[in-house]
């Protein structure tokens, strides 16, 4: 249980008072997350976040987001942003960093810092089409996390699978999920 | 009392003790679950010392030994006729459903009014499969629990075993014996050694006193009355039944079932954290156990400190599985299982088709109680020896219910 000493600047009281109003209205827990997407030239595109739904009716952030997505030039491309793949990596280390820093809260750990490396490694032929047998995305993601806290290595440890069990990003990474794509 | 199995009749017992009238409704013999909806092999998880009813005690010749299904049914039948419980046999309750106070069964056999009724006809009358299982192409076999009996049931070839409680790992373990290769679907899990430090791991959670922990101390409810069994077998080896040992027979251990999309099984990638959690926990259950033992000061009754090897993951773990075109033959279900509380009339259940209570006292229902359930009162509460607890709170509270001026309305 957290105590007044331990202050890793989540507000669990909120996310587990959340947690007990939702159990009794689960059509107020049903978010849509959304981003729009638009053309550049070449491979570079610039998607915008802004609204999302959630809590039963519209809901905005404090302000828009824009991301720059391209290809390297080693791809022949001008290199005006990260990759697609790259994002899903900082969608990945950002959610399981968030979900360490509210673990450690709800179980009154104080954390000094939390830093983590990602790797996805991949196989261009898929994507080039070379070989049929090789997949498109990646073959296997590696998170490394370092964590500095108030707490014994095993603790730590607990903490970092604790995240992973309750984390959206790696969820939809390692479940299938169904993906509808249309043109209007 | 609904159901004659070990619940109902220590309840029963209880009340007999009080001089309460009532009577044991079963739909088949007493114990009928363990005479007929068992796999052949099938031994309690719990060892014979253990095996305890109030005023009935195993008295055998191998107290460390765990019993089979005909020597359960054996030891509830006697604990029926050392009771002389008023059990009536071959009677199938239809309906329940309130009267005046009380409650109305419908029955095979007639109508029954009652002022206070106890479901203890058992957490495991339906075997849970998922949705995903409509995918599975009408060429495989597809079993649950409760139709598999030994591996001869099974056609040749790869089997598909979804679920790593203790009937997971012990169907799987002898299917893949029995030469059908095995792949093992596992998401979350609770690993255990069977001993630990010389003893039986059931020993400790019993002498530790984790097992007594009550309902109302444990910090998320919900969570440990859905926990699957721990991952134990009871062999004369006393040998540990854990994932690692599958791995070592030659199972292969694939992630949770996720999907099954045109007849290819889809599993999680989230394999190796399945395994950091049960590990973890494992840890933290021994680090208890070894912290009671100093505490206690029964260091000299123990072995010295263990620990095992990690969960080793597996060098490179199928994510998918073509199931016809990879030889399975059958999948089987060993997914959990769930009561069946279709004949109850009585609105007291949540929108999962759980029993609302508050420690085997249902809710907004007065009267109405429940035993034999997981965490009921107790974290031992499933296993047989947990009932004796569990029956004693609640028939207290059942008669003070019957004592109390509100239950007087009743005309029964």
């Amino acid at each position: 249980m957290a105590t007044m000493a331990v202050n890793n600047g989540v507000n669990v009281q909120a996310l587990l008072d959340a947690r007990e109003a939702l159990k009794g209205a689960p059509e107020a827990a049903k978010f849509a997350w959304r981003a729009t997407c638009k053309w550049q030239n070449g491979t570079h595109s610039e998607s915008k976040v802004k609204g999302f739904f959630g809590l039963g009716q519209e809901q905005q952030h404090k302000t828009e987001t824009s991301f720059s997505a391209d290809h390297p030039e080693i791809f022949a491309s001008e290199d005006k942003g990260v990759t697609p793949v790259e994002y899903m990596l900082v969608g990945l280390a950002s959610c399981l960093t968030a979900g360490v820093a509210a673990v450690a809260q709800n179980r009154g750990i104080q954390l000094r810092s939390v830093e983590s490396n990602v790797e996805g490694s991949m196989d261009i032929r898929g994507i080039l089409g070379i070989d049929s047998e090789v997949r498109n995305g990646y073959d296997d993601i590696k998170v490394t996390f370092k964590i500095d806290a108030d707490a014994s290595k095993q603790e730590i440890e607990a903490i970092v699978a604790q995240s992973q069990k309750r984390s959206a990003v790696y969820d939809v990474i390692t479940n299938p999920v169904n993906v509808t794509v249309e043109v209007l | 009392m609904i159901g004659a199995g070990h619940a109902g009749l220590a309840a029963s017992r209880f009340l007999t003790d009080r001089s309460i009238d009532h009577v044991v409704l079963e739909r088949g013999d007493v114990a009928n679950s363990w005479r007929t909806e068992r796999w052949d092999s099938l031994r309690l998880l719990t060892p014979n010392w253990q095996s305890r009813l109030p005023g009935l005690a195993y008295d055998g010749p191998d107290p460390d030994g765990y019993m089979s299904s005909s020597e359960v049914v054996a030891f509830i039948d006697r604990f029926a006729r050392v009771s002389n419980a008023p059990v009536r046999t071959r009677t199938s309750v239809t309906s329940v459903r309130p009267a005046d106070g009380g409650y109305e069964v419908i029955t095979s056999t007639g109508a029954i009014r009652c002022r206070c009724l106890v479901l203890a006809s058992g957490a495991c009358n339906v075997a849970s499969v998922p949705a995903v299982a409509a995918g599975v192409p009408p060429s495989i076999v597809q079993v649950t629990p409760f139709d598999y009996r030994n591996p001869a049931n099974l056609p040749d070839g790869g089997v598909l075993v979804v679920g790593g409680s203790a009937t997971g790992v012990q169907l799987a373990a002898e299917i893949q014996q029995s030469g059908r290769p095995v792949t093992l679907s596992v998401g979350e899990h609770v690993r255990l050694p069977r001993t630990y430090r010389g003893r039986d791991v059931l020993w400790w959670m019993d002498a530790s006193g984790v097992w007594n922990q009550r309902y109302d101390e444990i910090d998320d409810l919900t969570r440990a009355r859905r926990l699957p069994s721990p991952q134990l077998v009871g062999t004369a080896e006393r040998s540990t039944l854990d994932l690692n040992a599958l791995a070592g027979l030659g199972v292969t251990l694939v992630g949770r079932l996720a999907a099954i999309r045109d007849g290819r099984a889809l599993f999680s990638g989230g394999l190796r954290n399945v395994f950091s959690l049960a590990d973890l926990k494992m840890e933290r259950l021994l680090a208890t156990f070894d912290a009671w033992a100093r505490a206690s000061g029964r260091e000299a009754d123990v072995g010295a400190v263990e620990r095992f090897a990690p969960t080793q993951v597996p060098a490179s773990s199928p994510l998918q599985l073509d199931l016809t075109r990879r030889g399975i033959r059958s999948v089987v279900w060993a997914t959990g299982f769930h009561p069946d509380y279709r004949w109850l009339d009585v609105p007291v259940l949540d929108e999962k088709g759980g029993l609302r209570h508050d420690g085997g006292v249902v809710d907004d229902a007065p009267g109405l109680y429940a035993l034999g359930l997981p965490v009921l009162r107790r974290r031992k509460s499933t296993f047989i020896h947990g009932i004796e607890d569990d029956a004693r709170d609640v028939i207290d509270h059942l008669v003070s219910h019957l004592d109390s001026p509100g239950a007087s309305r009743s005309t029964a």
